[in-house]
């Protein structure tokens, strides 16, 4: 592997020109411009900084640990809201059957929930960008092979496809899986759902970059294809990968919460926001609105400022996709 | 034209080969059928004799044959959790999911057809405004959330609609039916609305962006400066052109809406293909995961099928398909 000179990417002139700090240049540049113009994105964005700092402080900010079933006492069940007639104090959105605050298990929710979509999307990203940069710098039958595989895939709703990496699994390990495996399996299922959407952007950025100059360049000086591809092609492909992934966390949140929902994801024991609505959904006709209403509040608002934050990002990185 | 029918049938005989792999080994690799027949104290000898008259100790290629084969006549195997054969209780249930999924593109179509037209034409009325609204909650909020809202709404408040199951249902042959019944009728408001509001979004959005663009084609104009009638130009010339691409996108849809009646399904106790297949992952019941996925996959890969075949003869224009959120 000869290390020689590498042609730095285009973009290397100008940043040495400046000389000024990366905070400066982001505050300068034409995304922040759209950020600042626009209100709902701004909002959306505090929104979504709010949820993951809520969920990063849970253990600070709940009054007890959901997880941990000696701080649960049935005395305390089915407490009302703090403003309604029946409420009692620490129990700011009351609780629910297993006398569990309904706001502790959100924060705690929160943070599966959260964790579950990041770590989803990561997996999505990664399988998705390598195939799809593999597809498009390789070509030919690698290629034909990879994008009949996404075709095939595509025409099945991903939660179908997450349903059956979770049936699989739940086979091959017993049907108890603990919950800690059980956040494995779904990462798994949504990283296997999603990928098709990064590959097919991808190979279609590489297809048009690949027959630039400074890849013929980087070819000419001998670096490898895999250098060249991570290094030189992938970073002038990044934008609509941005996009798509703000989109696709939307989607794992929605994705992890249905799974839950549907019984199966993550068990009661280690709630995330589907499972307390799933939860909560049997105490619907008792009149127990609140078990359900405020984990179904924050997985809404969760997943629409997310949306509209992918939103506002693909119309900022690239008028002209769609 | 027949090379491009002949074509696209190959290719989705080869994706329903594949599936039947994936579906194949399911059946064979995750999980040790054996065990999942027998009880726990079962002898040895009764195992392996189980063993082979399942034929687990032929070649994989031949049982795979023989799996294919039998799926083509629409034997499955037997479930796991009721012992009884797989396509017997898909049969029974295959009625709810089709009548709810057909209710389901129905409204959406009328409805999203409707608004589509009305936020077209007025667009600044605060009515347009208000669908416009009621399309963004419809692709943000999670389809099961719509559903508890609608069962809390009508259901546990109001009264008016039962929150679960079919109501009663009249026998015509195999075919279970729920529509016609007064109950049946009751029962399936609340699931058909929330299954179709994604594809009532979907399509009122597809029609208000195609009546804009035709409202400004040339022979709208011609139309205006020959002294029509405005409703002669806006139903009878604009709306009929923009409705080709809407009766796509509404077939291509109707699998999708078939997928996603799990999650309906689920919500209403609904007894239909989807809440079995949800049933049957809970208690990991191969035989019907892998049944229902290739049921599901033969109803999409037809439909598919037919309308590309279709959409080249009516449309070439029209070569996207639309993809969903849940």
């Amino acid at each position: 592997m000869t290390d020689a000179v590498v042609p730095r990417s285009t973009e290397a002139a100008p940043r040495a020109g400046r000389g000024t700090s990366w905070l400066r240049r982001a505050l300068d540049s034409d995304i922040f411009y759209s950020f600042r113009r626009s209100r709902m994105t701004m909002i959306a964005a505090a929104i979504t900084l709010l949820f993951f700092l809520l969920a990063i402080l849970a253990p600070i900010l709940a009054v007890q640990n959901p997880f941990d079933p000696a701080q649960l006492q049935l005395m305390n069940s089915r407490i009302s809201p703090l403003w309604t007639a029946d409420g009692q104090a620490p129990f700011l959105l009351g609780t629910d059957e297993q006398g569990r605050d309904v706001l502790s298990a959100i924060l705690y929710g929160l943070r599966i929930s959260l964790a579950v979509g990041v770590l989803g999307m990561l997996l999505a990203g990664t399988i998705g960008i390598t195939l799809g940069l593999v597809a498009g710098y390789v070509g030919g039958a690698v290629d034909g092979l990879i994008m009949r595989i996404a075709d095939v895939q595509l025409t099945f709703p991903a939660i179908l496809i997450a349903l059956l990496v979770n049936g699989v699994a739940k086979s091959m390990f017993g049907n108890k899986l603990d919950p800690t495996s059980m956040l494995v399996v779904l990462v798994l299922a949504i990283g296997l759902s999603f990928w098709v959407q990064y590959a097919r952007t991808v190979r279609s950025s590489v297809l048009v970059e690949k027959n630039k100059d400074y890849v013929a360049a980087a070819q000419l000086i001998g670096l490898p294809a895999q250098k060249i591809m991570l290094r030189h092609v992938l970073p002038n492909a990044m934008g609509p990968v941005l996009v798509i992934a703000t989109i696709n966390l939307a989607l794992a949140v929605l994705t992890e919460a249905t799974l839950s929902f549907l019984g199966a994801g993550m068990p009661e024991t280690m709630p995330s926001l589907g499972t307390l609505i799933r939860i909560g959904n049997n105490y619907l006709f008792a009149g127990e609105w609140w078990i359900v209403a405020f984990p179904g509040i924050a997985l809404a608002g969760l997943i629409l400022s997310i949306n509209l934050l992918g939103d506002w990002l693909r119309d900022a990185l690239n008028p002209k996709l769609r | 034209m027949l090379a491009f029918t002949l074509r696209r049938a190959f290719q989705a005989i080869g994706v329903m080969f594949a599936v039947g792999i994936i579906a194949f080994s399911m059946f064979r690799f995750a999980g040790d059928p054996v065990s999942q027949i027998v009880s726990i104290d079962t002898p040895p000898a009764e195992r392996a004799a189980v063993r082979k008259s399942l034929g687990l100790d032929d070649p994989v290629v031949v049982q795979f044959a023989r799996y294919f084969g039998n799926a083509v006549q629409f034997k499955f195997g037997m479930s796991y959790q009721f012992r009884q054969p797989v396509a017997n209780l898909l049969m029974e249930r295959m009625p709810a999911t089709l009548e709810l999924a057909t209710v389901a593109t129905i409204i959406s179509m009328v409805f999203g057809i409707l608004m589509g037209v009305y936020t077209a034409l007025k667009r600044d009325t605060w009515l347009a405004k208000l669908f416009q609204m009621v399309s963004l909650i419809g692709i943000s909020l999670p389809t099961f959330l719509i559903g508890i809202l609608l069962i809390y709404l009508f259901a546990v408040t109001l009264g008016w609609l039962p929150s679960f199951g079919r109501g009663e249902v009249v026998k015509i042959g195999w075919w279970s039916t729920g529509l016609l019944t007064v109950s049946g009728l009751k029962a399936i408001i609340m699931p058909a609305i929330t299954l179709g509001l994604f594809q009532m979004t979907l399509i009122m959005r597809l029609v208000r962006a195609e009546m804009l663009e035709v409202l400004r084609t040339d022979y709208i104009r011609f139309a205006r400066a020959r002294g029509l009638t405005t409703r002669a130009i806006h139903f009878g010339h604009a709306l009929k052109n923009t409705l080709v691409p809407v009766i796509t996108v509404a077939g291509l849809q109707f699998g999708t809406v078939i997928a996603f009646s799990i999650i309906t399904e689920t919500v209403f106790q609904w007894p239909g293909m989807g809440l079995m297949f949800v049933q049957a992952i809970q208690n990991v019941d191969i035989p019907i995961m892998a049944a229902y996925l290739l049921t599901v996959s033969l109803i999409f890969v037809t439909i598919n099928l037919v309308v590309d075949i279709l959409y080249t003869v009516v449309d070439p224009r029209l070569r996207s398909t639309v993809s969903r959120p849940h």
